[in-house]
């Protein structure tokens, strides 16, 4: 049981997929930055290594880095993965980026099975479509449901059912802003 | 003594003239069976007054697994768009008289998620019609059985060919026991003219 | 009834549990498909309490957070207001302008609390599960231990649920005059209690039996399925949040790991569902000497209190409302295992992303792949084994 430090890791990573850049957040908090193609393979290596052997999925979730105060502005869905080795007990984060448009990322289910229901849950709430998922359904909201409510471009139904979201003569001030009809 | 002379043998004294009715009501006013349906934090609450503590048995009330052996439905707790539908199917199954008690601000209002949820249900008042509203976030299970002793009024009130009372009761909030050894700051009264 | 050629016998019978049922802990829906009384697949389908509790924390300001927290796991309301409260403070302190420490007094109350709200979930978990196999009188001893947690955090924080006493720095009150008695009490005669439980339930052959053996899931399995909390350590996996990467004043006190061991014996394998009951009750157990020991830790309380309300808080107020730009992931141990919060701050009042990873949810992922196989009637004594909380899985 060796924990490695981020540097270290990310020099094993760098090693092996040059492509992957160290991304540092406005805090200091370090991730790798995977290109979109080649995150199978990063987290086949990341998993298989024996000085890595990263072989739980911690967490897999995203955020949309629409309206984040960054310079240049950004406007796509960083998906992060949170990998932990119980063996050597080190963390790391990796960051994928997807644009908004096309949003569809190899899926990682086939190294950790924990990322079958994480992606499922990306992918309703997020929209990101995770190619090679066996069974990508809605998790959270119904089959029917529109949208994905996780975006920040997304407008809260005003019905759904044909059941208004609000009481009647319920406003609220600055509340998230509704499609379809004045509420 | 004969014991047929003895107080409360007496054959006068063992009649009970009564409306079926009344009698009926009566009956399920003690005995009211309820839904064994918990869906979010107030479902602790009502697990807790089942409990040895609360004992709501005590008061007639068993729950019961299927809705067709229920008299009263507890919605306690938050119900969402993908729940409210099912909510509607499980008071369908149930057999009429059949009473329905809002347990929680959720199942009123939405409650702490009527403005920013996109999922959440403002009260489930627009899928069942709601007998017996109780405030609360959620309600101690003292406010729970204040509830159903309201209920349990209306119930007694009931005739199976008369008018149904569809006004909600709304049970009056309750003062929490707070702590007694903080200090709440002294806000001052609220300014002239605003409500 | 549907009919499918594929299987030997030709026939399968689909059943659907929920999401109405007395014996999914909520609003949990599960589609199992069984040829015979054996499970053929299970289909586990969520969402009925989706409360959208990860878009509320983008829209409301930091401290206002907390109370949503307790939503997402209300039987351990004090673990979930901990988790996103350390979080929280983690990403404040990467400010080079953070010069705050949280009070010490205030972190030694925070693991007393969490400590006996660990104790007080684990009660449901263990009740509920004997009332899943059949003995509705363990759920009741259970509920009746419950209450003693409840009154002491009623007199503590006004609640008996949902507390919202952790904050963003501190805590919202000082323990109230005859607090340390109260919870000394408690602790005594709780201990008395756990083992008239164990005799009653733990030690019970028919439950041993029972559950032994049932939904094994390996050491491996569990690390690769994202496993947390008394599910991986059933498995054998030797990992606590709160001894590997402590927080609060958890290192000082020097936490005892419980694993999973067959601790049925014979008919027993590592990593089945009575090994998941049995960790949890030794969890209780490491619960109820953490309590004794952290009271020991406790500093005399200030003698006058920095805050109107009388809390014990570090100076944050200032940091809040024009925090740093950045993120952090950050997590803790909660009684359902880790609850691991991901923070994106972007310098506004409010949270750019909040996501709250919890320990149920990888625990439902699961579901379908240990319940392949086993009898229709074990559904329910897996579901209770893996102590999955319908909040925490959908939130």
């Amino acid at each position: 049981m060796k924990a490695l430090a981020f540097d270290a890791i990310a020099t094993a990573v760098q090693a092996r997929f040059p492509a992957v850049l160290v991304q540092k957040a406005d805090n200091g908090q370090m991730a790798l930055r995977v290109p979109k193609a080649s995150i199978v393979d990063v987290a086949h290596f990341l998993r298989t290594d024996a000085q890595l052997a990263f072989d739980g999925l911690s967490d897999l979730t995203a955020f949309d880095t629409l309206k984040y105060p960054s310079t240049p502005p950004q406007d796509d869905i960083c998906v992060v993965y949170v990998l932990f080795s119980y063996t050597h007990r080190h963390k790391v984060l990796l960051k994928v980026h997807a644009e908004r448009a096309a949003c569809d990322v190899p899926t990682v289910s086939g190294e950790w099975p924990a990322a079958l229901y994480f992606e499922r849950e990306v992918w309703d709430l997020f929209g990101v479509r995770f190619v090679g998922h066996p069974s990508l359904r809605r998790i959270m909201t119904p089959d029917d449901w529109e949208g994905h409510p996780l975006r920040k471009d997304y407008l809260y139904p005003a019905t759904y059912n044909g059941v208004a979201h609000l009481r009647d003569g319920q406003h609220f001030e600055a509340a998230p802003p509704r499609s379809g009809g004045p509420l | 003594m004969n014991p047929s002379d003895r107080p409360g043998n007496r054959d006068d004294e063992q009649i009970v003239l009564s409306s079926v009715d009344e009698f009926l009501a009566w009956g399920k006013e003690h005995s009211l069976f309820y839904l064994l349906f918990a869906t979010a934090c107030c479902g602790i609450e009502l697990m807790q007054a089942g409990g040895p503590r609360y004992d709501v048995d005590r008061l007639g009330m068993i729950p019961r697994a299927t809705p067709r052996q229920a008299d009263l439905m507890i919605v306690a707790g938050t119900i969402t768009h993908k729940m409210a539908s099912r909510v509607r199917t499980l008071w369908e199954q149930m057999t009429e008289p059949r009473w329905v008690v809002s347990m929680g601000s959720c199942a009123n209002s939405g409650g702490p998620f009527s403005k920013w949820s996109y999922s959440v249900l403002n009260g489930i008042d627009k899928y069942v019609p709601v007998d017996v509203y109780i405030p609360g976030c959620p309600p101690r299970p003292e406010a729970l059985i204040d509830g159903v002793m309201a209920l349990r009024d209306r119930v007694r009130r009931y005739r199976t060919l008369g008018e149904r009372d569809t006004t909600p009761h709304v049970v009056a909030g309750h003062d929490a026991p707070f702590g007694g050894h903080c200090k709440v700051p002294d806000f001052g009264k609220p300014p002239e003219g605003k409500a | 009834m549907t009919l499918d050629a594929s299987t030997p016998n030709g026939e399968r019978m689909t059943l659907n549990m929920g999401p109405h049922h007395p014996a999914t802990h909520g609003v949990l829906r599960i589609v199992v498909e069984s040829d015979g009384e054996v499970v053929a697949t299970c289909t586990p389908d969520h969402g009925y309490l989706h409360r959208s509790i990860e878009k509320i924390g983008e829209c409301v300001e930091w401290p206002m957070f907390v109370p949503y927290t307790d939503r997402v796991d209300y039987v351990c309301a004090m673990n979930a207001n901990l988790a996103y409260c350390v979080a929280a403070e983690k990403l404040l302190q990467t400010d080079p302008a953070a010069t705050f420490t949280v009070p010490r007094r205030a972190e030694c109350i925070r693991v007393l609390v969490a400590e006996l709200n660990r104790i007080s979930s684990h009660l449901v978990a263990v009740g509920a599960m004997a009332m899943d196999v059949g003995a509705y009188t363990p759920f009741l001893h259970g509920i009746a231990q419950r209450e003693g947690v409840n009154d002491i955090f009623e007199k503590l924080c006004g609640q008996r649920l949902t507390y919202n006493y952790v904050t963003i720095g501190g805590v919202a009150f000082d323990l109230y005059d005859g607090a340390i008695d109260d919870i000394r009490r408690f602790l005594d005669q709780f201990e008395r209690e756990m083992v008239r439980f164990n005799k009653l339930v733990t030690t019970n052959t028919i439950f041993r039996d029972r559950c032994a053996g049932v939904a094994t899931v390996s050491a491996k399995e569990a690390v690769a399925w994202g496993l947390v909390g008394p599910n991986l350590r059933g498995s054998g996996v030797d990992f606590d949040v709160r001894r590997d990467e402590p927080y609060c004043v958890y290192g000082e006190l020097g936490v005892q790991v419980p694993v999973g061991q067959a601790f049925a014996g014979r008919k027993g394998q590592v990593g089945d569902a009575y090994d998941r009951y049995v960790v949890r009750l030794l969890e209780i157990q490491e619960s109820i000497r953490l309590c004794r020991e952290v009271l020991k830790l406790l500093p005399p309380s200030a003698e006058k209190p920095n805050d109107p309300i009388g809390g014990i808080q570090a100076d944050v107020g200032k940091l809040l409302k024009k925090p740093g730009k950045g993120e952090i992931h950050v997590r803790t141990e909660a009684p359902r295992g880790e609850m691991g919060y991901f923070l994106v701050s972007d310098g506004t009042k409010s949270l750019f992303r909040v996501r709250c990873r919890t320990g149920s949810f990888t625990a439902a992922g699961i579901f379908h792949h240990v319940m392949r196989g086993i009898f229709l009637a074990d559904v329910v004594a897996v579901i209770g084994s893996f102590d999955v909380v319908v909040p925490e899985i959908d939130r």
